[in-house]
């Protein structure tokens, strides 16, 4: 009995809370050096430096921003309401790491869950990543609000706008893979890939490339990331919602845009471009990119980094090339441009598999 | 481009043509005119022959040195005031204005044009839309504290794309008095009347917004009157009223023994009187 | 394109429309400086725009009068201190014409060639400034990597690079350094491919265009009733250029064109100063294989006294418009009052017509498109 108990603790409390400390850990690293990442492709897009002075090639420059961040004045307005404006950076941050619990980083172990690569492997997991997400855009619209300052309130209302939206196509476009997997379970949606031999991104061609097209642009809308960086356009609105804001809570919103980045892309990683799994999965002579002589499922691990890192570049890229959409022209492409696109898809994969019974 | 080659100036070869950009013709060719042979009134006959010649002789070699100079190694001679030639425009002005317009000059090649008060915004109306003056260059304010008549001065500049001619318009004024706007005639006047306003007190009638435009609100004094001290004035009094209240805190002007001009009644729709 | 109806803001709606008003400004990213507009909006409509202007007021005018002809050159770089040579140029232009001095050729030509040099580094910053405000964060850094060799360049010349004081009344204080003639040829020889990197990074994305055709029309009737000069005439379809209209110094030697486009939006306007630019290649191309020896200033006295009564108005094409001096002489060294007529100062003034109807994100790029330079609108 007592063995069992320790067992059950051991695998259903022990290693989940090792896991989640290794998850945020490893993500917040990933988010701080996505940061320098950006500074310095963004440097190299325009003919300058980067940050080149804290430690070697700038690589201690996330630790100083840190450093300098929590070091700041923690300004809250006079006349702000307190509350909203306390909760509204953690409204941001919260939801965008919790969707982490559900992303298979690497593929389940046959020793069981506590030696597989994600946290958890709910069988609505789709589910659970698409309601949580939605959760982020009460934090923008709360910090704007309760900032009692113009600009934020306008970047608030913007955001608001802009992200429930963007929600529409990113939900249809994410019936796409649900559609080809015949699961919610992102692990279960990575190993139908496995099965069918294809990532879905190649999947009822060209249905399962629209379906990606239309999530990614969702989700940079979504992140609020150029061209589509409108709630916070400094140009325009001084810095949106969260102009007030200062010290760690800022910090808090910026590691919320950064986490919602690597959240969208993780989960485009796991619903479109195979997960864990090297490219063509089918191909037996490509074997060798499971790369075997690695310890089990680290090449997974490696496979899905490599992936998202790609897809991290892909934001940063963005930022260095285009301007800034209008908040009209913005509603414009999402609802008349994305949303039909996304019901075509949609429509279009469900008779398919329907005629393919 | 080749045939333009032509044209330098090469060294040592004098050329009367050369392109002068600045200076207008008339007045180069005035330059060398100034020695005049100035024979005294009585005195030996021969004498003053001789010394005329001599002089004469001097004054032509120097007026041929001088004309072989290039225009920039001359001594430049300023420009000065003429009558206008009776032009097209100043005859139109004059047969449909009369006594509208009260002058009308050149200075360095350029036609300026008094205009009485009264008239301004007539004048301006029929300048642009007979004659072509569509574009509104700029106005200013000048002030003449020695005039005892009309020491503020309104200068209008007028452009005809057209015929690429510039004329300026001078009108008259004095405190208290104020100015037709020609905010009717071309919407962008609004934003220099108010300068002017701003900063020689000069109003406009009939102007959309006459309040202040460089200056703050509640600013005491205009700055670009002449009595207007350099250093500033401390105008405390009128920025933090609750802090000084009413009367106390400096007062504008002082030292220079400038008084802020009453404000004028408002004059409604009524035509601006003539000046006593 | 969206259409906007000023009309349909009375509309009865589900919900209440409640009109907010905004302060834009004097401390804003995107008011190049300290313009400040009291805004009027309903959601990311504007309904009303008041622009309040004078934050930067500094009395030039009147610092004008205090000082001696040759000494209020420096004033002048402050008025639109990102194109200081042209300033210049308009200032000692009056000076030369009050007095009636000619200026030696070569000193005609720097002076070309250095105005030149200034519209290509002030349209650079514009570009840059107004990419930036549009979204597009990487020509700011492009236009800066050229802005900086013509910077140079002044450097060489005059030692400063933004306040220039290039020019004194009756020519030019220095001869060019040696070797200067070669490093501009170079710099202006290669200029034109960097000009097609801009264009290639915005002139046919769709973003940009979305953001800037169509935007902020300013017709061509309405761009003459405001006394609106420069490229945002051009940009409407009227083909005013001083250089072309009056020349002054060496234009009418010059070989160029003035381009001209005809839909009164932002987008034309930005193709305007992107040909002006490569016009002004061609120009400082001609100034640098013609410039002639001799001397740099011309003969005329220590002390510069105006006649004792007399006005003259001189105008150069600036980068931004028409830049003119009206100066009054009294028969002193100084003059009895100098006024500048600032381009930006009326280019301003025309955006209310421009934005009103439109959205914030409207005003935001039609502000850059006007290329205002708070320093010359305040003085």
């Amino acid at each position: 009995m007592v063995e069992f108990f320790g067992e059950t603790l051991y695998v259903y409390a022990v290693v989940p809370f090792l896991k989640i400390i290794a998850a945020i850990v490893v993500v917040l690293t990933i988010i701080a050096y996505t940061t320098f990442a950006e500074r310095k492709i963004l440097g190299f897009l325009q003919v300058r430096m980067g940050p080149n002075r804290v430690g070697p090639w700038g690589l201690l420059q996330p630790i100083a921003d840190v450093v300098k961040l929590l070091g700041k004045e923690d300004v809250i307005p006079n006349r702000a309401v307190v509350w909203a404006y306390v909760l509204a950076p953690c409204l941001v941050v919260g939801p965008a790491l919790l969707i982490l619990s559900v992303i298979p980083f690497g593929p389940p172990s046959s020793a069981g869950p506590a030696s597989s690569w994600f946290i958890t492997d709910v069988n609505v997991g789709l589910l659970l990543v698409v309601a949580i997400a939605s959760i982020g855009v009460y934090g923008l619209l709360l910090g704007g609000w309760a900032s009692n300052n113009k600009f934020s309130m306008m970047g608030g209302l913007r955001a608001a706008a802009q992200m429930i939206s963007y929600e529409v196509p990113q939900g249809f476009s994410l019936v796409v893979p649900l559609l080809m997997a015949g699961t919610l379970s992102l692990v279960g949606i990575v190993e139908a890939q496995l099965t069918q031999g294809r990532w879905f991104i190649f999947g009822f061609f060209p249905f399962g490339l629209l379906a990606f097209f239309i999530y990614f642009v969702s989700g940079v809308a979504e992140s609020n990331r150029n061209p589509f960086d409108l709630p916070e356009a400094e140009s325009e609105l001084v810095a949106g919602f969260h102009t007030e804001y200062s010290g760690m809570r800022f910090a808090l919103f910026f590691l919320g845009e950064y986490a919602n980045m690597i959240v969208i892309s993780a989960v485009a990683v796991t619903l479109f471009l195979g997960g864990w799994l090297r490219p063509f999965p089918n191909l037996e002579w490509l074997s060798f990119l499971d790369l075997g002589f690695l310890p089990p499922g680290l090449a997974g691990f490696l496979w899905f980094l490599i992936k998202l890192l790609v897809f991290l570049f892909v934001y940063i890229w963005f930022r260095g090339t285009f301007p800034r959409y209008r908040f009209d022209q913005l509603m414009d492409l999402g609802w008349k441009w994305l949303i039909p696109a996304a019901l075509l898809a949609v429509v279009a994969t469900s008779i398919w598999k329907v005629a393919l019974l | 481009m080749s045939e333009r080659q032509d044209d330098k100036p090469q060294e040592g070869r004098p050329t009367g043509d050369q392109p002068a950009p600045e200076a207008p013709d008339e007045t180069r060719s005035e330059a060398p005119a100034t020695p005049d042979s100035d024979s005294s009134a009585a005195a030996a006959e021969a004498e003053a022959e001789t010394k005329a010649k001599a002089a004469a002789a001097k004054a032509k070699a120097v007026a041929e040195a001088e004309a072989r100079k290039e225009p920039w190694e001359r001594d430049p001679a300023a420009p000065e005031w003429q009558e206008a030639e009776s032009d097209g425009l100043v005859d139109a002005l004059k047969s449909s204005f009369g006594e509208g317009v009260l002058a009308a000059r050149t200075f360095a090649g350029e036609l300026v044009l008094e205009i009485d008060r009264q008239s301004i915004r007539e004048v301006g109306r029929s300048l642009k839309e007979e004659h072509g003056f569509t574009l509104l260059v700029d106005i200013c304010g000048v002030h003449y504290p020695d005039r005892d008549q009309a020491p503020f001065e309104v200068v209008y500049h007028l452009y005809n794309l057209d015929q690429t001619r510039r004329i300026r318009l001078k009108v008259g004024t004095q405190e208290g008095i104020d100015v037709p706007s020609v905010v009717a005639v071309w919407k962008g006047a609004n934003w220099p009347e108010r300068e002017v306003y701003d900063m020689y007190g000069v109003r406009f009638a009939e102007h959309p917004d006459m309040t202040r435009i460089l200056m703050w609100e509640g600013f005491n004094g205009h700055p670009l009157r002449k009595d207007f001290p350099v250093e500033g004035i401390d105008t405390g009094a009128a920025i933090y009223p609750e802090f000084y209240g009413d009367e106390a805190g400096p007062v504008a002007g002082t030292g220079t023994g400038w008084k802020p001009p009453e404000p004028p009644e408002d004059k409604p729709e009524e035509p601006v009187p003539d000046e006593a | 394109m969206v259409e906007v109806d000023s009309s349909d803001l009375s509309r009865d709606t589900l919900f209440g429309v409640e009109e907010m008003e905004i302060n834009f400004g004097p401390q804003h990213p995107a008011t190049h400086g300290v313009l400040r507009l009291k805004l009027k909006v309903d959601g990311e409509r504007i309904v009303d725009c008041y622009p309040v202007i004078g934050y930067l007021h500094r009395g030039t005018e009147k610092l004008f009068e205090l000082h001696p002809f040759f000494q209020n050159v420096p004033h002048t770089d402050r008025l639109d201190y990102v194109a200081a040579a042209t300033n210049n140029l308009a200032y000692v232009g009056a000076v030369e014409k009050l007095l009636g001095i000619v200026v030696p050729p070569r000193a005609s030509y720097i002076r070309t060639l250095l105005s030149e040099l200034q519209r290509i580094s002030s349209h650079l910053l514009w570009l840059a400034t107004h990419a930036i405000d549009i979204g597009a964060m990487t020509p700011f850094f492009y236009t800066f990597r050229e802005r900086e060799v013509v910077l140079d360049l002044f450097e060489e010349y005059c030692g400063a690079r933004l306040t220039l004081n290039c020019m004194r009344p009756g020519g030019q204080p220095y001869d060019l350094p040696v070797g200067w003639v070669e490093r501009c040829a170079e710099f202006v020889g290669g200029f034109p491919e960097k000009i097609d990197e801009y264009e290639g990074l915005l002139t046919e994305n769709r973003i940009w265009k979305k953001r800037t055709v169509g935007i902020g029309i300013l017709s061509p009737e309405m761009a003459l009733d405001y006394a609106v000069t420069g490229p945002m005439l051009r940009g409407s379809g009227i083909g005013l250029d001083v250089r072309k209209a009056m020349p002054y110094e060496m234009y009418d030697q010059m070989d160029f064109d003035v381009p001209v486009f005809y839909n009164c939006d932002t987008y034309d306007r930005y193709l305007v100063r992107m040909e002006e630019m490569r016009q002004s290649v061609r120009i400082v191309q001609q100034c640098l294989e013609k410039l002639p020896e001799g001397p740099l200033m011309a003969k005329r006295p220590r002390v510069l006294k105006a006649p004792k009564e007399g006005d003259v108005y001189h105008a150069v094409e600036a980068p931004k418009g028409e830049i003119g001096f009206y100066i009054v002489g009294d028969g002193t060294p100084n003059p009895h009052r100098c006024r500048g007529r600032p381009p930006s100062f009326y280019n301003i003034q025309v955006l209310p017509e421009m934005v009103v109807g439109g959205r914030i994100a409207d005003l935001i790029a039609v502000i850059g498109t006007t290329d205002v330079v708070l320093g010359a609108v305040d003085r």
